[in-house]
């Protein structure tokens, strides 16, 4: 194998720092949804990465795993931003702060 | 320089170019066809990765299932206005983009000792099956099959969380 796996895990990184920087950055809560969304793939990158370094099918079951929990999270966090929409006719973030006392 | 490392390289740097992408467009659909193309670009990482069964499933259920979710709520909502959203440069996008860029040099200086690892001295030539449907069926329902059930569980909680958070009146 010619790619290192460094370079897989520095990929990896890069990504999930544009995640974060996603989730700090943008108002729309759709796109910060995406945004996590896409750290949760850098995270399984890295996984699957060290999944065939080692020559060991764990990670790529902890992957799977990963995508369920990540599809449970879609239904239930745009659920979460559907109601919410439906009380206060947005999905600004900042407009958002019904639990903040 | 073999055409597994080219192929990498042009597919690493796709990745990256669709996530920026999809970070810094106004539109929140053409967020989302970014990601749908990200999510193509790590697919066929997980090809190279000789993650076969994976690939398909992310394919499957990321750029098919989740993201046409979220598409359809996009259409749902009719974010016409984006202009509400104002997404000006203010104190805390600076903070947050100078706080991203901190982490992801902590990320990098860990990826620098990944290579100490024991077994550093490449992939193991032999585990050409290793992302098969069956070596990971066998994995699943063997070492894994409790996490495998507690799975099922979670899904059935989501889906009755869903319905009745979408739900108009309870």
């Amino acid at each position: 194998m010619s790619v290192p796996l460094y370079h897989y895990l520095g990929l990896s990184a890069i990504l999930f720092a544009i995640g974060v920087a996603g989730v700090l950055t943008r108002r729309n809560a759709i796109v910060v949804f995406m945004c996590v969304e896409l750290m949760l793939n850098a995270v399984n990158l890295t996984l699957i990465a060290y999944s065939a370094h080692l020559g060991n099918v764990s990670g790529q079951v902890m992957v799977f795993f990963v995508m369920a929990v990540a599809a449970a999270e879609a239904a239930v966090g745009l659920a979460i931003i559907i109601a919410l929409f439906r009380n206060k006719q947005t999905v600004n973030i900042d407009e958002i702060n019904i639990l903040k006392w | 320089v073999s055409v597994e490392s080219v192929i990498f390289y042009c597919v690493a740097a796709a990745a990256v170019i669709t996530a920026v992408l999809m970070t810094l467009q106004r539109n929140p659909l053409m967020s989302a066809i970014c990601l749908i193309a990200n999510f193509f670009c790590i697919a066929a990482l997980y090809l190279i990765l000789q993650a076969q069964f994976l690939a398909v499933i992310q394919i499957v259920v990321y750029a098919g299932a989740i993201m046409v979710l979220v598409v359809f709520v996009i259409m749902l909502l009719n974010l016409g206005d984006e202009a509400k959203l104002t997404e000006r440069l203010d104190i805390r996008k600076v903070a947050g983009t100078t706080l991203v860029f901190g982490l992801l040099l902590e990320l990098l200086y860990l990826v620098g000792f990944a290579d100490m690892t024991p077994s550093a001295r490449g992939f193991p030539l032999e585990a050409t099956d290793l992302g098969t449907v069956e070596s990971i069926g066998s994995a699943m329902f063997t070492q894994f099959l409790f996490p495998f059930e507690i799975t099922s569980l979670l899904l059935l909680a989501a889906i009755i969380g869903a319905i009745i958070l979408a739900k108009k009146r309870v």
